[in-house]
């Protein structure tokens, strides 16, 4: 079957199973869009700027497991898609990102709307490809969907000048691809998981470390048997959570900069900490020559360049996580005599002692909303069964330590690239993944505004999102770091001549509510939830002093956190070595 | 510690710069890099020469083995291997000198390939400290120019690097 290049492009995305294309048109990409019009195997989605689309893709991936794809032009539309490639690529996300380019013998001229996309994406991708012959494009769409959903997924682009998708050719969508360069490995290496599950059965302090990898690599499952078939305590990070379930109570909450007292410390003094799909991001470690430092460590990972790049391994093991934690499993249960976890009462205690310190505790007294406890009550109202997006600062730390994650995917933001204007676009892509689901937004005033045209999409594809701004009329992360580090000189960080976020929904055609005190929140969430059918901007003005805690400064080590002020002082806690 | 690490790449435009690339956006340190085609078309060689902790080295080669274009890697410095470096270097020759450079040039296996009544351009392979140790025997000599290609690495008796 004879097709043009552009209904090549068509043809591959519904060979691929396909559903949703994210995407803008453009002068480069307007035969792609004639093929677009008139067929119902792959809906378009019209996004309202380049860069929701790639959060839309890429919200659509976290949530759903499949690729999120995006079709945008050139010039303008590339650069304009670079941070939300960027993101996917910082946070392992599958995504294939078609971009239309001008003609071939345009290509280096400075033609209108050309830019330079293999060159300008190749640190932020896992892979591109320039598209030079019609007769390649089936295959290099194969190739970008097999490239990006294998291994370490991550976001490929694929370049398609204009001349290519004019050109004909004889259609066949390949069934499968073999890249010579490209295996990625899947199996542990069953010598290395032996000496894990060894040094797992003789630990006295053990800690269970889990990041995104666990839900990317689909093992929920998997680790959750295993941390229960050990019986030892389990922290997930913030691109984890939801991987162990948060209502556990082996689950330590998330570790890091603003993770839980109990989670940092248990990573501290552990003696064998088993890290499955996380990569020891400076967020995470804190100072590296402070982190856990009489550990033996364990570091499961399908990439082999993250094992070893920032603290040394005692027992690498590169494969799937899911395959790996199987066989670790197996082996666990061919070893042990009873069914009983091997559990360490001690060690349990000492945990439990840290778990008192209640580092998450808040003033539940305030007049003023409190954020936190507007998070609380998103999880009570949605039974913790909401999709959650999220923006970068202060109310995405908070989402990620008050809404407990009790599935995986559920949890939906920039744990790496930390992208602001992330959360709303991101849950286009979630709710249409998900259309019967409640899919909650949760942001912050300076954050919204970065995507907020992207209302317009949500109106146009009848999106029932609930967005949840924690307003407190300030950058807010921003703000804490210059109250903590700057002496409190506020530096451009308070936003002067907000919108009324009330009536700008509703000029969007969505409905809007400003709620001002704590006893309106919940009736506020109650209300937004039970309307399933639209999307519901929820305003709620918070209290602008409220600072996230516990916290870990740039450059101190686990053991030196600090907790809210009101609870222990605001002095580090000392070292508890005993 | 110094390394040559020793590529097949895919032949395809844009996999140098990806490497290149690679290197500055992590911080890595490059000494040399040569690329070549090889005799297989769809393959091209390609000898990094860097220096860096052994921590540092074990992430170049995974960073670079992540790289879809990347077929195959070695580390040459792991085991025995032959290094060579071609070097062309323009030299003052004029009058009492022209003898001694030549004769310098014959020690170091050198050929003068270019010849005008005031200067020599000598060819001279060798491994690195070779060729360094020519340009310092030249001494006074007035070193107009020179060109070195960057160190090409072969393993010595039957390993090799194929695909």
């Amino acid at each position: 079957m004879k097709l043009t290049g552009a209904e090549v492009v068509v043809a591959s995305l519904k060979d691929e199973g396909v559903k949703h294309l994210f995407g803008y048109p453009g002068g480069a990409a307007l035969h792609i869009y004639d093929a677009l019009y008139n067929q119902d195997a792959v809906q378009h989605v019209l996004v309202r700027h380049e860069q929701g689309a790639t959060h839309a893709a890429d919200g659509y991936a976290r949530a759903s497991g499949k690729p999120g794809v995006v079709l945008v032009t050139s010039g303008p539309g590339v650069t304009n898609a670079v941070t939300g490639i960027a993101t996917a690529y910082m946070d392992s996300i599958p995504m294939v990102v078609l971009t239309a380019q001008v003609p071939t013998g345009l290509i280096g001229d400075d033609a209108f709307q050309e830019v330079d996309t293999v060159g300008i994406t190749r640190p932020c991708v896992k892979h591109n490809f320039l598209v030079k012959r019609v007769e390649e494009l089936a295959l290099t769409i194969k190739k970008a969907f097999f490239i990006a959903n294998s291994g370490r997924p991550g976001p490929v682009v694929v370049d398609i000048p204009k001349d290519v998708t004019a050109q004909t050719t004889e259609y066949r969508y390949p069934d499968t691809v073999d890249i010579r360069s490209y295996a990625p490995v899947h199996k542990g290496h069953p010598k290395q998981i032996d000496r894990a599950v060894d040094l797992l059965l003789n630990a006295s302090r053990p800690c269970i470390y889990s990041g995104g990898g666990i839900i990317q690599g689909g093992a929920e499952k998997e680790l959750t048997a295993l941390v229960r078939a050990l019986g030892f305590p389990c922290t997930n990070t913030l691109m984890g959570l939801g991987g162990y379930p948060s209502n556990d109570p082996l689950f330590l909450g998330m570790l890091g900069m603003h993770g839980t007292y109990e989670a940092n410390m248990a990573m501290y003094e552990c003696d064998v900490m088993l890290a499955v799909g996380a990569r020891f991001d400076d967020r995470v470690t804190g100072d590296l020559k402070k982190f856990s430092p009489n550990s033996k460590i364990i570091h499961v990972d399908v990439d082999p360049s993250s094992i070893g790049k920032n603290v040394n391994v005692e027992v690498p093991i590169v494969g799937d996580a899911q395959l790996v934690l199987a066989d670790m499993l197996d082996r666990i249960r061919s070893t042990k005599s009873d069914d009983e976890p091997v559990a360490i009462p001690q060690w349990l205690e000492k945990i439990e002692h840290w778990r008192s310190h209640k580092s998450l505790e808040y003033d539940r007294q305030s007049e003023l909303i409190k954020p936190q406890f507007v998070i609380e009550t998103l999880y009570k109202v949605t039974n913790g069964g909401a999709y959650v997006t999220s923006d970068v600062g202060q109310h995405q730390m908070w989402a990620a330590q008050y809404y407990g994650f009790d599935s995986s995917r559920r949890w939906i933001n920039s744990g790496g690239l930390g992208t602001m204007g992330f959360g709303l676009p991101a849950a286009v892509g979630v709710q249409l993944a998900h259309p019967d689901s409640a899919v909650a937004c949760v942001t912050g005033e300076a954050s919204i505004m970065m995507c907020i045209q992207e209302l317009s999409t949500c109106k146009q594809y009848d999106l029932p999102i609930k967005i949840v701004n924690l307003n407190n009329r300030y950058m807010g992360m921003v703000r804490q770091w210059q109250e903590f580090f700057y002496d409190r000189r506020y530096s451009h960080s308070y936003l002067d001549a907000l919108p009324d976020f009330v009536k700008l929904s509703e000029s969007f055609g969505h409905v809007g509510i400003l709620i001002e005190k704590p006893g309106d929140v919940e009736p506020a969430l109650q209300e937004a939830f039970k309307q399933k059918d639209k999307l519901i901007f929820l305003d709620f003005i918070t209290d602008q002093s409220e600072n996230v805690y516990p916290m870990i400064a740039a450059g101190a080590g686990h053991n030196e956190m600090h907790l809210k002020p009101t609870a222990v002082g605001d002095a580090p806690l000392e070292r508890e070595l005993a | 510690m110094r390394r040559i690490i020793s590529l097949l790449v895919e032949n395809e435009a844009g996999a140098l710069s990806r490497i290149a690339g690679l290197f500055s956006a992590r911080g890595y340190n490059i000494e040399s890099l040569t690329v070549a085609p090889t005799e297989d078309e769809t393959l091209s060689r390609m000898t990094i020469v860097t220096y860096g902790s052994d921590q540092i080295i074990e992430q170049i080669t995974k960073q670079l083995n992540k790289l879809i274009d990347v077929v195959r890697l070695v580390d040459l410095t792991e085991g025995r291997h032959i290094e060579r470096e071609l070097m062309l270097l323009k030299v003052v020759a004029e009058r009492e000198h022209r003898e001694e450079i030549k004769r310098l040039s014959d020690i170091f296996r050198g050929r003068i390939i270019d010849v005008t009544n005031n200067t020599y351009t000598i060819e001279i392979t060798g491994p690195v400290a070779k060729l360094d140790a020519f340009i310092e025997a030249l001494g006074d000599a007035d070193v107009i120019e020179v060109v070195r290609s960057g160190v090409s690495g072969i393993a010595r008796g039957e390993r090799a690097l194929r695909f």
